[in-house]
């Protein structure tokens, strides 16, 4: 078997209006329009990873909270309806996927052997959370490629950002061991906003466009930081500066995947590629690649 | 009709799926099916759920699918099992406290949707305190921005709701007390609550709803939740409080208080009862409207600041007749401008403030401090008669068809004489019945307010 890769990073932000919008056959709420910018960014980021023909996505969402460990999908084939308890006037979403579940076992394998806590999720009736399945679906609505899902455990966080970010970092490290150990060309999702204050109502029409905005230009300031990072490949300094963001932008990468995601990618520092930017409901929401076979090829 | 019982419960499934593994667990188990025993004896129509598992941002949820099936895996808990669940959900009253809690100035939808995911704190609680479903049940979310104010007019509003619908209701509230579970694995044999410190607050409030002191529990909510990690900011218990009717008027029984995973569970009941227990102490200030100023995201002219403001300036009768006037100056409690029955037409008690900017003409009778100022009773009484007869018209009746009138003074001797000319030059002709009265204050510094009974034009709905 040869060595796996991780042959693309991606954030990969899961807001249900971006479904709703597309009126995928799989949900059932219809809609007029909406989010395109960020829409046709997922297109964009999604031509470039399957062009790639990755044989698994692992995603690391911050919609399955755990506290005890970080839990890995340990099911050979997940199938449900995923209906978002936030907005379930716009996602109720019919899913079926298979888990890659010698990837997954070698991932909980190399977390143990790590010393991260770590459990398997052998409940065949576990209904996956939203967050995994609406960035599963935006980058590849076939479905037909396996999944790997870990859950955010923020316990970590509980501390302060700079400890909870120590934690992402292990994670990720003992995620690209498992990956090179299992041979697989793997894809790594992960599925948060960017800055993510929110308004706390919802207009009449969810996707009536002349409402949604930024909640606030500190937001927008924010993030414009850390995509000009992203896009400068300077990793190393986003890393250092993702507790400020956490704290100041109120960012959901505060559940770890962004962090995780640079680790696992071994803190990149060459330029990722923004697909879209775009708000919803006030979050700040970026599709953003990360290509190291190609920064390698460049080099 | 009324609370004929309230009740405090823990959330988490251990009790339910997995009580053989602890003592703790089979405890908290045996003491839920005793609280299950004694619900069945009371002859309850509805079993009314607040649950700190169902979070949400959106203002408040109801939950309104009349049958909701599904099986339930907890995303945390998962290796403890299934739970499959079928409800018998109350979907009128859920519209009812949905439309009460929009009336309190909330913003608040029903959801009834199939799969929706029903948290696993109302799921342990419905199957083991009415697991035959016997009661219909109501469930309202917990929203993880709102403070004790918001709370606390969802609570009202639940207790509007009761009200109206005539039914004996249980009051359930699903949360933890101190909430620092452990990250690690345990051995469910030796679960005990995380800190020594977290143990004893939670011991100290359950001293406290012992005594039946619910309302004192809710005014030291903040204190508790701070010290002791309280789930979610220990709000389940400002809701509790507000729907039960914010006293410390009960009898209250502790059926039992133990760990799960570190956190502190316990099961309380609290039944209504005559007697007060000890002095009651307001600290916190009292809300019975939400204003829509849940500035937790500190930006200001928000989608949200414009979404609360149509709700307070609805012409739209929300209540049976109840009457908001757009253009007159906002209730300043949880009342419309006025209200028809029949062929008449009540108005709210009406004072000069200016619509929209709140100042008051003639200029206001103290300052903040309490300071008495000078101020012109002639115009502050003009003002008035002005905002009567915005409220008159906007219910499609007149200042011609005033029937009676009582006048509130505040200065009799000083006012009497400038308010009684102003008076009489419009409502001379008229001939409406009068009173007058002296008062200490009014609720806003003015001098002067209007109550008015009005004919009710026939042709307007
Ligand atoms: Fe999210």
């Amino acid at each position: 078997m040869s060595t796996g890769t991780i042959i693309s990073g991606v954030l990969a932000p899961h807001p249900p209006h971006l479904v709703y919008a597309e009126n995928a056959p799989q949900n059932e709420p219809k809609a007029e329009c909406g989010w395109e910018t960020l829409r046709w960014g997922y297109e964009r980021c999604r031509k470039n990873v399957l062009a790639k023909k990755p044989d698994v996505f692992i995603v690391h969402s911050p919609h399955w909270k755990t506290v005890v460990g970080h839990h890995v999908l340990g099911i050979p084939r997940c199938d449900g309806l995923s209906v978002d308890p936030i907005f379930p006037n716009l996602f109720r979403y019919k899913y079926g996927f298979d888990v890659d579940l010698e990837l997954a076992e070698c991932l909980y394998d190399g977390l143990k052997a790590a010393g991260i806590l770590t459990k398997m999720m052998r409940n065949p009736g576990f209904r996956v959370d939203y967050g995994t399945i609406a960035s599963c679906h935006l980058i590849n609505p076939e479905w037909n490629i396996p999944i790997v899902g870990i859950s955010s455990n923020a316990s970590h966080y509980y501390f302060s950002n700079e400890v909870g970010d120590e934690e992402m970092i292990a994670l990720g490290e003992a995620t690209r061991n498992a990956v090179e150990k299992s041979g697989r060309r793997a894809c790594l999702l992960a599925s948060c906003s960017l800055s993510h204050r929110h308004f706390t109502v919802e207009s009449a029409i969810p996707e009536d466009m002349s409402q949604e905005h930024i909640y606030h230009h500190g937001q927008y300031l924010w993030d414009m930081r850390v995509l000009g990072l992203m896009r400068e490949g300077k990793c190393a300094q986003l890393m250092a500066e993702m507790p400020d963001f956490v704290e100041q932008a109120n960012s959901e990468t505060k559940e770890g995947c962004l962090t995780w995601l640079m680790s696992a990618l071994g803190v990149p520092d060459y330029p990722a590629e923004v697909h879209g930017y775009g708000s919803v409901i006030g979050t700040g929401n970026a599709v953003v690649e990360w290509d190291p076979e190609n920064a390698k090829a460049t080099a | 009709m009324s609370i004929v019982r309230g009740y405090i419960v823990p959330g988490r499934p251990h009790p339910l799926l997995a009580p053989e593994k602890s003592p703790a667990w089979q405890s908290l188990r045996n003491a839920y099916d005793e609280v299950g025993r004694e619900i069945a004896q009371l002859d309850a129509d509805l079993m009314l759920i607040y649950s700190t598992q169902w979070i949400s941002i959106i203002g408040h949820q109801m939950q309104a699918d009349p049958k909701p099936v599904w099986t339930l895996v907890d995303s945390e808990w998962h290796e403890l099992g299934e739970m499959p669940y079928e409800f018998n959900i109350d979907a009128p009253f859920a519209q009812a406290y949905c439309k009460a809690a929009q009336a309190r100035g909330l913003h608040a939808r029903t959801v009834a949707y199939h799969g929706f995911p029903i948290d696993t704190g109302s799921v342990v609680a419905l199957k083991l305190l009415n697991p035959d479903n016997r009661i219909p049940s109501g469930i309202v979310s917990c929203n993880m921005y709102a403070d004790r104010g918001e709370t606390l007019v969802l609570g009202k509003a639940a207790a509007d709701a009761v009200r109206d619908s005539n039914k004996r209701v249980i009051a359930v509230a699903v949360t933890a007390l101190s909430n620092r579970m452990f990250t690690q694995e345990i051995d469910p044999k030796e679960d005990h609550i995380s800190s020594e410190k977290d143990d004893e607050w939670n011991r100290k409030i359950l001293e406290i709803l012992e005594h039946g002191r619910l309302e004192d529990v809710s005014q030291h909510a903040r204190d508790f939740a701070a010290q002791a990690n309280g789930d979610q900011r220990m709000k389940a218990i400002w809701w509790l409080a507000a729907l039960m009717g914010q006293n410390n008027r009960y009898e209250g029984r502790v059926f039992d208080y133990q760990p799960i995973w570190g956190t502190g569970a316990a099961i309380v009941g609290l039944t209504p009862a005559e007697r007060a227990s000890g002095d009651l102490e307001f600290d916190e200030e009292d809300v019975e409207v939400y204003t829509g100023d849940r500035n937790v995201l500190s930006g200001a002219g928000t989608v949200a600041d414009e979404g609360s403001e149509v709700e307070t300036s609805s012409t739209e009768p929300s209540i049976d007749g109840a009457i908001h006037a757009e253009k007159a100056p906002r209730p300043v409690g949880a009342f419309p401008h006025a209200r028809r029955v029949g062929d008449l037409l009540f108005l709210s008690g009406m004072g000069p403030r200016t619509p929209g900017t709140d100042e008051i003409p003639g200029g206001p009778v103290r300052d903040e401090n309490g300071k008495p100022l000078d101020y012109d009773v002639e115009a502050q009484t003009r003002a008035v008669i002005a905002n009567l007869r915005t409220v008159l018209e906007s219910a499609g009746s007149s200042l011609n068809d005033v029937l009676d009138i009582t006048c509130f003074l505040i200065d009799m001797k000083r006012d009497f004489p400038k308010f009684n000319a102003v008076y009489a030059e419009t409502f001379g002709p008229i001939g409406a019945t009068r009173t007058t009265i002296e008062v200490e204050s009014l609720p806003t510094p003015i001098a002067v307010e209007f109550k008015v009974i009005a004919a009710a034009r026939q042709n307007v709905s």
